[in-house]
């Protein structure tokens, strides 16, 4: 039990890095990403043109990852019909998988924006370390939410965040 | 204890006096944090007691990463602890520090960086250096990247620096230095009037070396057929180039990518230290429109193992990444018997089909019903004796000669997959699969001819019922069945979820199917998660049945275990 500290010491980290999640006012990292056809994407200059964008980070080895983009794509034209929200799905497959992705994405009619990030330079840039990882960025750019994980009904909370977004309510 | 904090509580001062200079319009910060750690208890039916756990109890590992970006400029300091490293990952891991750091100044054309660099060359056949936190798994390059874009469409890459080895201190004789420069050109982006074209063509090509000053080696080579062996001095190259070529065409719904590498005679104990050049060629092509997807592959790797160590064979100082065209599965059962790339020598075809039947078609259903259909296949090369007298893969000699596209005798594995989703109506849907697998534990798992091959069936059925927008119920049964290694086994899950911050689930796969009574074990278990933001903490209890664990490359063996697991991860 001598590293019980360790752990109290990196639990009260967490609680740390907690407080100040309201603080979130991040802008997007500069690194190159892919899109289908292959041609490159700055990330920093990925826009909604002042609505706000989804995020998320996925692998097609990641079952609760297509659980959530299914689920999405299910309810994503009521949503860009409804907010103007865009969703940008970012596929963290390396080379092993990667040229599956455009065929699975088709093959499962998805209307989201897929962009490939095969050696994880986008995901390390925002320290993305379990998938599903999912960041909300407001009209002006800025990080003001993320979530880990998703479960069934998930989506209804990300919806919410959106809307409150565009009514200009707070987060909290 | 100090050693422990010291760089911990740095990267919180780095992170407060940003935070508290209010420079946050310029600059940001980011951080992220994560630990396990498992408590192991004894268990009679694994033999697992106080002797066998050697006063290892507990691992824990974690790590804590800041990135800073203040306009042009960002850096980043990534701190690991692995006290001890938990059961499964390679003891060399133990220790703590500071693992990686990196600073970079990027303007528009040009960025260059030192730390630990990560880069990636076309599909990383030569060069890719990457991260792999769930593995233990990290080839960083220790050293200087720049890039240049001199014009729109043209990216060139240089980097230099010797690869991590667990917490080893850089010496000039333990590991390489590893060169590597690399041009992409998108014919697209150069030429405004391709801009709007169906065509869509890339191309890359690139150059790596390594160098290591070790020039003479003592080995023992074979002198005549009936097992006569002596010693004898080599002669080892002190630098070992490799090259590529890529070129990536798409029109339309079409896309098509084919790579070639070539590598410099490399003797090393991967390959038994033969004089052999090594190449690699890669080829993918798909078609995909709306609801309709289709994927082919067919990879050929001959002699390419590439590492910054010449005497190193472990999941180490990996120079390059031979893409598997196998597939990592979703389901437990599925990933029991999973591939890894033989970098000496394998065929390789794949092939992928995903359709979504319409809805409100037939078949379809009110919602429509995604089919998956995979197939993959590995062979052996053909390997025939270089010269009369001399065995394949002699020590010294140039090791074999081999027919480019001929598929060798040896099934390494096969992989047959059809999967088939549908929502049923708004509160239930399911996804039912069936595996078919052949696996060569011999070869993939390096035994001399004593288990064979692995024939395995596997079916899964995997339902989830919303009982309302929150709350979740999902039920994933698993069998497989096979006459060899360890026999029959069958499994369930039961999960259920609170949306968006809680998870539990209770599960159990049976082993009842194996030849040795006493193995014919219960793996039962029980977890619960909690999440909130972007943290989340889970907890599980239970007894893990020994496998391999493969994320992209690479597998990871873990033992059999009976114990509790804590999972904290956090992201600012």
């Amino acid at each position: 039990m001598r590293k019980l500290p360790i752990l109290l010491i990196l639990l009260c980290l967490t609680a740390y890095n907690q407080s100040f999640a309201q603080q979130q006012g991040n802008k997007l990292p500069s690194v190159t990403v892919k899109n289908l056809d292959g041609q490159s994407v700055k990330t920093d200059q990925l826009t909604n043109n002042g609505k706000p964008m989804i995020i998320s980070f996925w692998a097609l080895w990641c079952k609760p990852c297509i659980k959530e983009l299914t689920t999405i794509a299910e309810v994503y034209p009521d949503w860009v019909a409804e907010t103007g929200v865009k969703f940008i799905a970012v596929s963290i497959d390396d080379a092993r998988s990667s040229s599956r992705v455009k065929p699975f994405v088709e093959g499962k009619g998805w209307d989201m924006e897929v962009l490939l990030d095969p050696n994880g330079d986008f995901k390390r840039a925002m320290n993305v370390n379990l998938i599903p990882h999912t960041f909300v960025i407001d009209g002006k750019g800025n990080i003001v939410w993320q979530h880990t994980s998703f479960s069934e009904g998930g989506e209804l909370e990300l919806i919410n965040v959106i809307r409150k977004l565009n009514k200009g309510e707070s987060l909290e | 204890m100090k050693k422990f904090l010291l760089p911990v509580l740095a990267g919180l001062f780095l992170f407060q006096s940003v935070t508290a200079q209010d420079l946050a319009e310029k600059s940001s910060v980011n951080a992220t944090f994560q630990t396990d750690a498992a408590y192991y208890t004894n268990d009679k039916a694994l033999g697992i007691d106080k002797t066998s756990l050697a006063g290892k109890r507990m691992g824990i590992n974690g790590y804590t990463q800041v990135n800073y970006t203040l306009q042009n400029f960002s850096a980043g300091l990534r701190y690991e602890a692995f006290m001890p490293p938990m059961l499964g990952f390679p003891a060399d891991l133990k220790g703590n520090g500071i693992a990686n750091w990196y600073a970079r100044y990027q303007v528009d054309k040009f960025s260059v960086s030192a730390g630990s660099i990560y880069e990636q060359f076309g599909s990383g056949m030569i060069l890719r250096t990457y991260e792999e936190w769930s593995l233990g798994y990290d080839n960083a390059l220790n050293g200087l990247s720049a890039h240049f874009k001199p014009i729109e469409g043209v990216s060139l890459r240089a980097v230099a620096g010797y690869q991590r080895s667990y917490w080893e201190k850089f010496e000039s004789d333990n590991r390489g230095i590893v060169r590597g420069v690399y041009a992409d050109a998108n014919l697209n982006e150069i030429f405004p009037t391709l801009a709007e074209s169906k065509w869509k063509i890339s191309l890359g090509t690139g150059v790596v070396s390594k160098y290591e000053k070790m020039t003479t080696k003592t080995l023992i080579r074979p002198i005549d057929n009936q097992g006569s062996y002596e010693k004898y001095e080599y002669k080892l190259p002190s630098n070992v180039g490799a090259w590529s070529v890529l070129a990536n065409l798409g029109y339309g719904n079409w896309s098509w990518m084919t790579e070639y590498v070539g590598k410099d005679p490399n003797p090393s104990a991967l390959n038994n230290y033969i004089y052999r050049r090594g190449q690699a060629l890669l080829t993918q092509i798909t078609y995909s429109r709306k609801g309709f997807g289709v994927q082919l592959m067919a990879k050929r790797i001959d002699n390419m193992g590439f590492k910054s160590r010449m005497d190193e064979k472990g999941n180490v100082l990996d120079i390059n990444f031979l893409p598997p065209v196998t597939m990592v599965h979703a389901y437990s059962f599925a990933n029991m018997y999973p591939y890894a790339t033989q970098p000496n020598g394998e065929m390789a075809i794949q092939g992928q089909i995903n359709y979504k039947i319409p809805r409100n078609s037939a078949l379809g259903g009110k919602y429509g019903t995604d089919v998956e259909i995979y197939f993959a296949r590995v062979n052996s090369i053909k390997k025939e004796s270089p010269a009369p007298g001399i065995p394949v893969d002699s020590t010294g000699t140039l090791g074999y000669t081999s027919p480019f596209f001929t598929f060798g005798d040896e099934i390494y594995y096969q992989d047959l997959k059809v999967q088939v989703f549908r929502k049923f109506s708004s509160s239930f849907k399911a996804t039912a699969a069936w595996f078919s697998q052949i696996y060569n534990k011999d070869v993939i798992e390096g035994h001399n001819n004593e288990y064979g091959k692995i024939y395995t069936n596997i079916g899964v059925l995997d339902m989830t019922w919303k009982l309302d927008d929150k709350k979740a119920l999902r039920l994933e049964l698993e069998a497989l069945f096979t006459q060899q290694d360890k026999g029959d086994w069958m499994g369930a899950t039961l999960e259920y979820t609170i949306a968006p911050h809680w998870f539990f689930s209770i599960m159990d796969e049976y082993n009842y199917g194996n030849p040795v009574e006493e193995d014919q074990l219960h793996y039962f278990g029980v977890s619960a998660g909690y999440s909130i933001k972007s943290s989340r903490i889970s907890l599980s209890y239970g007894r893990q049945r020994e496998g391999l664990l493969c994320v992209g490359g690479i597998c990871r063996y873990v033992p059999a275990y009976t114990g509790f697991g804590l999972t904290i991860t956090s992201t600012l």
